[in-house]
Formats: structure tokens, C-alpha cells, sequence
């Protein structure tokens, strides 16, 4: 349970973007401040709503990205640009720093991990499902704990990968913490692996086995989580270890 | 087909409504008595039309819906037998 949630009704709170950074072609990292946040656990997202002059509002979901420190008011959401989509062109190609949005949260309970939890842990990301998980690496290294971490991130082509310097970066700096992108469309000069979806080998080489009991989590398309999903179940990971979060759509 | 997210995005949603996360809820579905967390619903209709739906992850029956009007919302959780609520 999320008894860290503050027990109290969400209101929606003003947001202001303070810095973006490039992440890949169609993906922004955008970082607000968010007076008074109460704080958040890696994998919860807030809400965005965005009201046109005209008072048309509408509302999306999205995963929070960074860990929280309590020294700061700073909310890091990572979106990817989806070309007939009603918020994500907004957020991406119109919002600068200094505009603001409406944001509501931290929202969400399940899909968390708490730095005090001891079980080796598995993320598996498709696509854009690499942002709560990256909350995950983030607060990892911020608790300074040692539990063993393996990311196995499944993406289109070299340039499709986000946070691709940070990954680098603490894959050798974050003790005890592996990184594996696998490609599914073109993969990088000299890579030994060929180009194709996650499959079972992936996993076996590059997770964990069922009996270290590792705390598995998998976001993705919906339809890169099922399959994920099923080669866990099929590899004799036990269902209950295994939380997901499909955000639909097809990007991975 | 339909694409269904999450029961994880209703969060938001019921976060307006209760005042505590309802995702991390166990819910048991009426249709086939499957026990789980809210979040693991699979849900419909979170890019379109005026309202959600869950669906229970073993039968595909419906376990709630939740509709928002500019001033209610309804909130049917007819195919939940019960919700266990950790204190």
C-alpha cells in the first residue's frame, strides 16, 4: 500500500517547465517545478491537463522519470511525441520553459519500488516503458543501495534510445546495476546481436533466473508487456512477482 | 481491437474520489472470483469516450466503471464482490 501517499484528495497543482532536454528525435525530458510536491516513489506518474483559451481541457498520464529528493520541488517527465496525439505535440514541440501546465499526483501505488525492499529486481522496458523504470535505476543510486539491478530494454534502433548517456554512464559507474538494450529494427555497428523482438534467450541471458525470486517489473505497449510477460510466466517466474504497466499504443 | 491500458491509470481518476491510492486495492471479481490488485485490471477507454471501464486480467468481464460528468461521477463496481483495503 501507499500509505507514503499523502492521505488526502488530488487537486490539480500548477506546473512550471524549467528546463527540457533533448532525449531522441521524437522524446523530451521536460522538468517542472511543482510548488509544494509532496514527493513520489519510482514507477507512480501524475496526470497533465492541458485548458485551451477556449476552456477545452484534456488529461494524460504520464510517468514520472526522476527520484525525488526532498531538497526540491522538481517533477521530471520523459514524452514521447505520438504524431496524431492531442497532448504529446503540445508538450514536446510547443512548451517552453516559463509556460506552465496543470499536474496532479503522485498517483498510483502498485507499480512502485521502495529502496528498502531486499529482492534482486528485473525492469523490463519496451519503448517509452523505460521511464518509470529509469525512476527506479535513479533512486537506486540516490538511496545508495546495493540491491542487484538488471535492465533489459527493448528498442527500435540506436537512436530510438532514451537517457542512452545516463544508462552508459551508470552501467559502469552503479555498482550492481546491468544494462542490456536489445533492437528490434537495426542495431548499432559491431553489436553481436541480430536486429528482432525480446525473446526467451534474451531474458535468460540477461534477467534473472525465476529461482533468485527477483521483484520483476514490466512497462511497455501493451502488446510488448503480454508478450513479455508470457516468456517470464514460461521461464518459471511466479505471476505475482511480476508487475506490469502497458500505456497501449504500439512504439516498441 | 480495442487497446486497454492498466488499472494503474486509474489512479488519477479515483484519487479524486478517495482519499487514499484505490490501484493498490485487492479486488475479487464477481464473474470468476480472481483476486488482484485494481491495478492490474486491463482498462478501456482511457483515449476516448466519456468513461472507463475495468475489466477483470481472467474473464474480461466488467469489475467497474467510472464515468465523470463536469460535476459527479459514478463510479459502478458491480463485478467486484469486494475490495480489501490494507490499513
Amino acid at each position: 500500500m501507499a500509505r507514503t501517499a499523502v492521505s488526502r484528495r488530488l487537486t490539480w497543482r500548477a506546473a512550471e517547465l524549467r528546463e527540457v532536454r533533448g532525449e531522441t528525435s521524437s522524446a523530451h525530458s521536460l522538468i517542472f517545478e511543482v510548488p509544494g510536491w509532496p514527493g513520489h516513489l519510482p514507477g507512480q506518474h501524475v496526470d497533465v491537463r492541458l485548458t485551451a483559451e477556449d476552456g477545452y481541457s484534456t488529461e494524460r498520464s504520464y510517468s514520472i522519470a526522476s527520484a525525488f529528493t526532498d531538497h526540491h520541488d522538481l517533477v521530471e517527465l520523459t514524452v514521447q511525441r505520438i504524431p496524431d496525439g492531442e497532448v504529446s505535440p503540445y508538450l514536446v514541440d510547443v512548451l517552453q520553459p516559463g509556460m506552465r501546465v496543470e499536474l496532479r499526483g503522485p498517483v498510483g501505488g502498485w507499480f512502485v519500488w521502495r529502496p528498502a525492499d531486499t529482492a534482486p529486481v528485473l525492469l523490463v522496458a519496451g519503448g517509452s516503458g523505460v521511464v518509470p523504470l529509469m525512476a527506479m535505476i535513479r533512486a537506486r543510486a540516490q538511496a545508495s543501495v546495493r540491491v542487484p539491478f538488471r535492465l533489459v530494454y527493448s528498442t527500435r534502433t540506436p537512436e530510438d534510445v532514451l537517457y542512452a548517456d545516463e544508462l552508459r554512464r551508470r552501467a559502469l559507474e552503479d555498482r550492481g546495476l546491468d544494462v542490456t538494450i536489445v533492437y528490434t529494427r537495426r542495431v548499432p555497428d559491431g553489436h553481436g546481436r541480430p536486429p528482432g523482438r525480446l525473446t526467451a534467450a534474451d531474458l535468460a541471458e540477461w534477467g534473472w533466473p525465476p529461482d533468485f525470486e527477483p521483484a520483476v517489473f514490466v512497462c511497455g505497449p501493451t502488446g510488448f508487456v503480454e508478450a513479455a510477460a508470457d516468456l517470464l510466466i514460461d521461464a518459471g517466474h511466479e505471476p505475482a512477482r511480476i508487475k506490469t504497466e502497458r500505456f497501449g499504443g504500439t512504439d516498441a | 481491437m480495442l487497446d486497454y491500458v492498466d488499472g494503474s491509470s486509474l489512479a488519477g481518476p479515483m484519487r479524486e474520489l478517495f482519499a487514499v491510492d484505490v490501484t493498490a486495492v485487492e479486488g475479487r471479481c464477481a464473474a470468476c472470483g480472481l483476486t488482484g490488485p485494481i491495478a492490474a485490471l486491463h482498462v478501456y477507454g482511457h483515449d476516448h469516450g466519456p468513461g472507463l471501464v475495468g475489466r477483470c486480467p481472467g474473464c474480461d468481464e466488467i469489475v467497474l466503471r467510472l464515468v465523470r460528468t463536469p460535476t459527479d461521477a459514478w463510479l459502478d463496481v458491480r463485478g467486484a464482490v469486494s475490495l480489501r483495503f490494507s490499513l
